[in-house]
């Protein structure tokens, strides 16, 4: 089949970053995306205002071109601010800098999933749940969260999986993930298609699982629901 | 602190970049979509012969990066001494020409995707009423079935546009100058990342908008009949 000669580990190594980097991206992505939601849902004007710029921008422009200003600017605010501080010399990685930007663009359209999924819970629970003295975390926790869990599900598995393929795109902004693995062997053995390839069968085979393990979450979350006969 | 000097400067530059993402993007749309049409209908065939390669196609293509798809053709097509000896080389060694050829195939994959569902979504009752008037087959795919897709369609098809628009800036990683790839160039000759990057996210910003719009239009104008008539 594939002859890695001897780089398959390398790759592999590769691979455990790009995993490590989808995943830390994910997670700020939904931090960014509730807050983002609750912003866009709530009574204060300039919140709902910075909200709607923040999903509309963001979703305008590509991510590459996002990831290259998070990276290059990002940088120079950080040395300036060092600067100003009298501190030494700290860089910004492309880890670092790949991932916040992961989730920053895609907390943008986690924000517009989790706000479909807010809507979409009756609001006279969340009154009820109010009314009964609970306080406002535990409305959502107890709530709010478990119902919009159910709603949110399909948008946020396409996300996930959008923000997955992204970061092959860190290997633009020089992280050692295993595109750049694949670049590196591929320059040592003259073999770039074989490299490239098996790297497209590894996210293939993430973006499998991936699917699986979401469907299988959805039937879970739908357990409570009504079957059409 | 944006230094708009700068911009100006370069605008010829930055001008230059987004003619050349706009033809990459609407030449691979144009031709992903007349591929993705049988394709799509290949996928609704009860037929595994038919149905299965067209499935594997687009699975591989939707399920893995479109860098690592145009990194494939890019660099890969030299790897093989019949490519390098076909008559396709001279085209298979320009940047642009694996570009197009990487847009249209990832493209093609998602829009047969599109036109699968909404070809399975099509009414049974239109088909059978038709088949009834004495209809072949490829006169109800062509009055009936593909004009009532092509109208449910739209919505995502619009998405994908958006996409491939973004999309297309993993170009600049394969020395074409686009519209990122301007900005790129703009940025390493004078460190400026904010005036280079943020220059091109408010070009892309711009095309993003007049995309969405055009669908809105068209989305007026084939949803015209399904509009609350006044009075």
């Amino acid at each position: 089949m594939l002859d890695l000669q001897g780089y398959g580990p390398s790759i592999l190594e590769g691979a455990v970053l790009t995993v490590e980097a989808a995943l830390a991206g994910l997670a700020l992505s939904i931090l960014f995306g509730l807050a983002g939601a609750f912003a866009k849902l709530s009574a204060a004007l300039p919140l709902r205002l910075l909200a709607g710029a923040y999903t509309t921008l963001i979703r305008g422009v590509p991510d590459l071109v996002l990831m290259l200003l998070v990276f290059f600017g990002g940088q120079m605010l950080v040395n300036d601010l060092v600067a100003r501080m009298g501190w030494d010399h700290v860089d910004v990685g492309p880890f670092t800098a790949g991932v916040v930007t992961l989730g920053f663009v895609y907390g943008a359209y986690m924000a517009e999933t989790f706000r479909g999924a807010i809507l979409a819970v009756p609001k006279g629970q969340l009154e009820a749940a109010r009314a009964f003295g609970m306080s406002p975390f535990l409305v959502f926790r107890r709530i709010l969260l478990p119902q919009m869990l159910r709603h949110a599900l399909p948008g946020f598995g396409n996300n996930w999986l959008v923000l997955l393929k992204a970061t092959a795109l860190l290997s633009v902004i020089g992280l050692d993930d295993m595109v750049r693995k694949a670049a590196l062997a591929a320059g040592a053995t003259r073999q770039p298609f074989t490299f490239y390839f098996a790297v497209a069968l590894v996210f293939l085979a993430l973006t499998t699982v991936s699917t699986l393990l979401l469907a299988f979450a959805e039937r879970r979350v739908r357990r409570g629901e009504a079957r059409p006969a | 602190m944006i230094d708009l000097e700068l911009v100006l400067d370069n605008l010829p530059l930055y001008l230059r970049g987004t003619w050349t993402t706009l033809w990459l993007t609407f030449a691979s749309l144009a031709l992903g979509l007349v591929l993705a049409v049988p394709l799509g209908l290949a996928r609704t065939s009860r037929n595994p012969l038919i149905n299965g390669p067209v499935w594997a196609y687009t699975y591989f293509f939707r399920g893995t990066p479109l860098l690592v798809q145009l990194f494939m053709i890019y660099y890969g097509a030299a790897q093989f001494a019949w490519i390098r000896e076909s008559v396709l080389w001279p085209l298979l060694s320009q940047a642009w020409f694996c570009a197009l050829l990487a847009f249209t195939l990832n493209t093609a994959a998602y829009t047969a995707e599109i036109v699968r569902g909404a070809v399975q979504a099509t009414p049974r009752g239109e088909i059978e009423a038709a088949r009834a008037l004495g209809m072949p087959r490829a006169l109800v795919l062509r009055r009936i079935v593909l004009p009532s897709a092509f109208r449910r369609a739209l919505p995502a098809y619009g998405n994908e546009m958006v996409f491939m628009l973004h999309g297309s800036a993993v170009a600049s990683t394969v020395t074409i100058v686009d519209l990122t790839g301007a900005a790129r160039i703009v940025n390493s000759r004078y460190y400026s990342p904010y005036e280079a990057f943020l220059t091109a996210a408010f070009f892309y910003l711009l095309l993003t908008f007049a995309i969405v719009g055009l669908v809105k239009l068209l989305e007026r104008r084939w949803y015209a009949h399904l509009r609350p008539h006044p009075g």
